[in-house]
């Protein structure tokens, strides 16, 4: 006989869905801090090979314990706080852009569920810390909430370079989140839930429904590749990655945004930089790739995606000069925004018709 | 309310800041990120050359040359030596082998400086991986600096009359297979550089000036090449035996930093030809002229000769006199017209010693070039005049 | 057109203006009084077609009179000739007229001549020190200037 899983409830079982919950967040959370870390590590070795060099090689074997020994450096480093920066948002603003970067974790799902039997009754736990019925909007405005770090940051410094930094963030954050935004909308269209685990189950059929093509799986890829292109182009100027690292563009603004900061917060920075990254190759990995779907274990079909990803980040940061500030701006809102809109009616028309 | 409350924001760039090049200082008046206003700011790194090669004998002054332009140092010692020949008359009485060596390196010097200028510049605009190929070929030149001079990067190699030392054994070699590697290397950065869109829109356009006004602001080099002013000291007056060699003198007509980064990417191509003909023509022979009063004595005469060591004592510790006079030696260094204008009162020292930089007068151009254009313009035009602060403050 | 022929156009139309003529090594060298140099240099720019000014800069002779001599270096870019111009200024009211207006280049190498040899550059836009801070004293190529700077022991090693 085979039982039918039963689904944790607060209301039921609240011992036990809230031990579950804290072990979810757990292993999500250092999960995705080990990744982190280990992102600057693979970014250094990666660009390195890519030009000739040979990235961190004398920390442990291979300059593995190099982010370890980086985190370390930075966190006894002294902390300077300029005198004429307001003190209170000079504090808070690395905060303010590491919490959402790591919020927006929770609503991504990993995988499938994984079952477990407590005092004989058989568990469905999903992999995923939260199954919100409107993820997707959770997630942009985890996004949007991350600007406020970057413009605060700026502005709390003191310094013109900061200053400046922070108003190219603002300006370039808002142009090129209308332009995801509605990229991300052909997708609801297409899977009429908001909630990520129904947009990844939705993409596990086959391919357009055509049972013949059902070696293919329906990835929101293949029907919306223009959606696919515009979401990676735009997040990549979201999370302030070359060729649209503007922000701190180092040749221009010095450091940008985080002229001042040093030490830890710092770090911080850098952090959410490369969680940003993690959370954005996520999203796509979810929303265009049919998230944990594929031949191996969910898990780990979901994290090779990712790793994809974030593998094509760093490429693109070894090959591409930087964009100007007017060309950025023409990009976002005389390409983009007009062909995501495009997207959105042409998409529009097709399901009417079909 | 007032139609127009808009406030310009003064910012200091410099003089530290990564993309500089050195000791630079530009206060900019920015409106928003639209540079209205751009004041360069330069003299913190002056050494005071011209007043100490005063007090200096003809000899020990090269080590100073050398700390101008120090990405192009051998073309500095060049520039002194032919300015000191030229005043002591000497200029026909230079070995065969001399001249050939002397092109040799100072072409070498010039692909060392190119490739630097390509490295920072495509830095500047955002391109990572070209600095590090850039400087993987300057390497391989600052290796053979090392094998003829000692020294990987201030070089002291020429001398008044010759060279320190001949080039040592199995260099011609590498050399050759130095410079026959550069077309291929060329094409590398081409390949990452010039046809990328996003290269291309940075750089298309951007920071013009005219033939004219380049004239008139002084612009030399490859900057004035790049405006369609078809001028190089090495073909139009040559000296140090560049006439035995064919080679072109690029030229184009986008007066725009695209431009300019073209010329300079041919002119390397063009320098490693340069080497691989004079390496062709290079024949065994002395590298000294047979100016005793002048040039010091070979070593084997100084150790094994009484008369070698009074003639080496007597040149090192009192110099040679040139007559009374005045010239003016300009060379086509990597980055414009280098100029030396030597002043002899017929003593063992100049009496005054004018350095013509190219980077101090090609940076005059710059409030030109940027005003009313993008923050981001600056940093570009920055790169493209290809300015080394060394030799702007002397 | 040799160098002979400029310098006879040159004496033919500034025939008093003229001091000395010299050929060093096959360079010539045209010594002119200083108060008219701005028409000698629109003159040699416009008529002779010495468009470059490839290098402005002041020589002081100390203990001579005149003490300071501003020589201009210039290039004529189509005929790829080279001519220098001198002309003496005085120690007691060093100045002479900027030919900035003649080419926009003289500007920075006019700062650097006031700023380093003291030589004033009348009509100039911009006469500020331009290698020294700002607040230095005294102009540092000028003969009478200690090598090791105003207020130090004359350096006791060798400087031959």
């Amino acid at each position: 006989m085979v039982m039918t899983p039963e689904v944790l409830t607060l209301s039921q079982t609240p011992w036990l869905f809230t031990g579950v919950m804290l072990v979810k967040i757990a292993v999500a959370f250092v999960v995705t801090l080990l990744i982190v870390a280990y992102a600057t590590w693979a970014e250094r070795k990666i660009i390195g090979r890519m030009q000739t060099r040979m990235g961190p090689t004398m920390t442990g074997p291979k300059g593995l314990l190099q982010p370890i020994a980086d985190g370390l450096k930075l966190f006894f480093k002294e902390d300077i706080i300029p005198a004429q920066a307001h003190y209170f948002a000079f504090i808070l603003a690395p905060m303010m852009i590491l919490a959402p970067a790591f919020i927006s974790i929770a609503v991504i799902p990993f995988g499938g569920n994984i079952h477990f039997t407590y005092d004989g009754t058989l568990y469905a736990v999903p992999m995923q810390i939260t199954d919100l019925n409107i993820g997707v909007l959770f997630i942009m405005a985890m996004a949007g909430l991350g600007v406020y770090g970057i413009v605060l940051a700026g502005l709390a410094s003191n310094s013109k370079y900061a200053l400046l930094g922070g108003i190219r963030a603002t300006a370039q954050m808002i142009s090129y989140e209308l332009a995801v935004g509605l990229s991300i909308i052909a997708i609801f269209m297409l899977s009429e839930t908001l909630s990520l685990r129904g947009i990844v189950a939705a993409q596990q059929l086959p391919l357009w429904g055509i049972e013949s093509l059902s070696f293919i799986p329906n990835w929101y890829v293949f029907c919306q590749p223009l959606a696919f292109g515009l979401f990676v182009v735009g997040s990549m100027a979201e999370i302030n990655r070359t060729p649209f690292d503007l922000p701190e563009a180092e040749t221009e603004l010095v450091s940008g945004f985080c002229t001042e900061y040093s030490a830890m917060k710092y770090a911080l920075f850098f952090m959410a930089e490369y969680a940003n990254m993690i959370t954005v190759s996520a999203v796509a990995t979810t929303l265009f790739l049919g998230g944990w779907g594929g031949p191996f274990f969910g898990w780990m079909n979901f994290l090779i995606k990712v790793f994809g990803f974030m593998f094509f980040f760093i490429r693109i940061r070894a090959t591409f000069p930087r964009l100007r500030y007017d060309q950025l701006m023409f990009l976002g809102w005389k390409i983009m925004l007009p062909l995501a809109l495009a997207n959105v009616v042409l998409s529009g028309i097709a399901i009417l018709l079909w | 309310m007032a139609a127009n409350t808009s406030e310009t924001m003064t910012i200091n760039m410099g003089p530290q800041h990564p993309s500089t090049h050195g000791v630079l200082q530009l206060i900019l008046e920015l409106d928003g990120e639209i540079v209205q206003k751009a004041t360069p700011h330069i003299g913190f790194l002056h050494r005071g050359i011209e007043k100490l090669s005063e007090h200096r004998t003809y000899h020990q002054i090269i080590p100073l040359t050398d700390r101008l332009d120090y990405l192009a140092p051998m073309s500095n010692n060049l520039g002194y030596v032919l300015a000191v020949e030229k005043l002591l008359g000497i200029t026909d009485e230079i070995p065969e082998r001399v001249q050939r060596i002397r092109v040799i390196m100072t072409e070498l010097t010039r692909l060392k400086s190119h490739l630097v200028w390509l490295a920072c510049h495509a830095l500047d605009i955002g391109a990572m991986t070209v600095f590090l190929y850039c400087f993987r070929e300057r390497e391989s030149i600052t290796d053979i600096y090392e094998k003829v001079s000692g020294a990987r990067m201030t070089s002291n190699y020429f001398r008044v009359g010759g060279l320190a030392e001949d080039f040592p054994a199995g260099l011609e070699g590498e050399i050759r297979t130095f410079a026959e590697s550069i077309p291929a290397h060329v094409e590398e950065y081409e390949g990452l550089l010039t046809g990328n869109r996003i290269w291309q829109k940075r750089t298309i356009g951007v920071g013009k000036i005219s033939a004219e006004a380049a004239i008139d602001i002084g612009i030399t080099g490859p900057a004035l090449r790049a405006s369609g002013v078809d001028w190089d000291l090495r073909r139009d007056n040559p000296y140090s035996g560049y006439e035995d060699y064919s080679f072109e003198v690029p030229v184009r007509t986008g007066c725009d930093t695209f431009d300019r980064y073209k010329v300079r990417l041919d002119e390397m191509r063009q320098s490693a030809l340069i080497v691989l003909q004079a390496l062709d023509k290079l024949k065994p022979g002395p590298i000294l002229a047979d100016c005793p009063k002048v040039v010091l004595p070979d070593k084997e005469d100084v150790y094994n000769n009484i008369e070698g060591l009074i003639h080496h004592f007597k040149i090192v510790t009192e110099g040679f006199k040139p007559e009374i006079g005045e010239i003016y030696q300009g060379i086509e260094a990597p980055k414009g017209e280098l100029g030396f204008y030597l002043v002899s009162d017929g003593t063992n020292h100049p009496f005054r010693m004018k350095i013509r930089p190219p980077s101090f007068v090609n940076l005059q151009g710059l409030p030109q070039m940027v005003e009313g254009k993008l923050l981001a313009d600056v940093i570009a035009v920055i790169g493209t005049l290809d300015i080394v602060l060394g030799e702007i403050d002397r | 057109m040799s160098d002979q022929a400029i310098v006879e156009k040159m004496k033919t139309k500034f025939s008093s203006e003229i001091l000395s003529v010299v050929e060093f090594r096959g360079e010539t060298t045209v010594t002119v009084k200083k108060e008219r140099i701005v028409d000698i240099c629109t003159f040699m720019r416009d008529d002779l077609g010495y468009n470059l000014l490839c290098d402005l800069c002041g020589v002081d002779y100390m203990g001579k009179s005149p003490r300071f001599m501003v020589v201009y270096n210039l290039y004529n870019i189509t005929k790829k000739q080279r001519i220098r111009v001198k002309a003496p200024v005085e120690e007691q009211n060093a100045n002479i007229d900027t030919v900035c207006t003649v080419w926009g280049t003289a500007n920075w190498h006019e700062r650097e001549c006031w700023d380093m040899m003291g030589i004033k550059f009348n009509n100039h836009p911009d006469l500020r020190r331009i290698l020294m801070s700002a607040d230095w004293e005294g102009h540092p190529l000028r003969k009478d200037y200690p090598v090791q700077g105003p207020d130090r022991e004359p350096y006791q090693g060798r400087l031959s």
